[in-house]
């Protein structure tokens, strides 16, 4: 039995306003980039499964390939962020981040 | 009863996910949360591969699960002390939350339920990789190699950011 396309889009849809939903309560810079994953996952199973479903080129799949890569970049710069963050005000509660420049 | 097998593993891994997803928003130690993302992460494989897209599944666990989460693991153990305490927010930030996620929910679920998909196109036998090669490195229509060029330069880019931003002085 195929699973139908709207079960898939059911789930993504619940796991991306879980992700909102973190992004709203979270006041941790590493809980924030959490929550952000999160939604950068659900868009992702997104497109995979219109391409798969409803579509015959290959359009979604290589945008989720894509995704994926710009997903780790951007981490990777996030994380550089916040490392800085740590050193500069040894904290990264976001009550106490009250300004860019020292 | 072979007929219900991928619609019982289907259920299964969503409710695993969902239940993950919830725990790794709501959870006050962070490396938990951490390792509840990592279960979510695990699932959405496992949803490529019951879609066919065997690539894409083994793609999303390495890059996914072998790269960006043990970045996050790197990440807490060098702030440490810092990232441990998860203070709760105020009880109002809370509820508009929860209201603000539980309303855009309800019209993404009433949009999927009125719209009707023609959802027929679903090939068992998934994407061969030299069509997957291809797609990726052809010119042609359809075809994405300058994408692949563009990500490439932006990997690098961010690359020498990261250095130069994390770099002591």
């Amino acid at each position: 039995m195929i699973i139908p396309a709207e079960y898939y889009l059911v789930l993504s849809a619940v796991l991306f306003f879980i992700g909102v939903f973190g992004f709203f309560t979270r006041r941790n810079l590493v809980s924030l980039l959490i929550s952000t994953e999160l939604m950068l996952n659900a868009v992702d199973i997104n497109f995979a499964v219109f391409n798969a479903y409803c579509y015959d080129h290959l359009e979604g799949y290589i945008f989720t390939l894509f995704g994926i890569g710009i997903a780790a970049a951007e981490t990777a710069v996030a994380i550089a962020i916040i490392i800085n963050v740590y050193r500069n005000m040894k904290t990264i509660h976001i009550k106490n981040l009250r300004e860019l420049k020292d | 009863m072979e007929h219900y097998t991928s619609i019982i593993i289907f259920s299964v891994l969503s409710l695993l996910m969902i239940a993950a997803a919830i725990a790794a928003v709501t959870s006050s130690k962070i490396m938990r949360a951490t390792t509840y993302l990592l279960f979510v992460l695990f699932g959405t494989a496992g949803l490529y591969f019951s879609m066919f897209y065997t690539f894409l599944g083994a793609t999303q666990i390495t890059v996914y699960a072998g790269g960006i989460v043990v970045l996050f693991v790197f990440v807490i153990l060098l702030i440490g002390k810092g990232s441990i305490d998860v203070t709760h927010t105020s009880k109002l930030r809370y509820m508009a939350g929860v209201l603000a996620s539980m309303s855009g929910l309800a019209i993404t679920l009433y949009i999927i339920k009125t719209t009707h998909f023609i959802a027929d196109k679903l090939d068992p036998n998934g994407v061969s990789m030299r069509t997957l090669g291809k797609t990726i490195m052809g010119t042609d229509k359809y075809n994405f190699v300058l994408t692949f060029e563009v990500l490439s330069i932006l990997l690098l880019a961010c690359m020498v950011g990261a250095i130069l931003i994390a770099r002591k002085k």
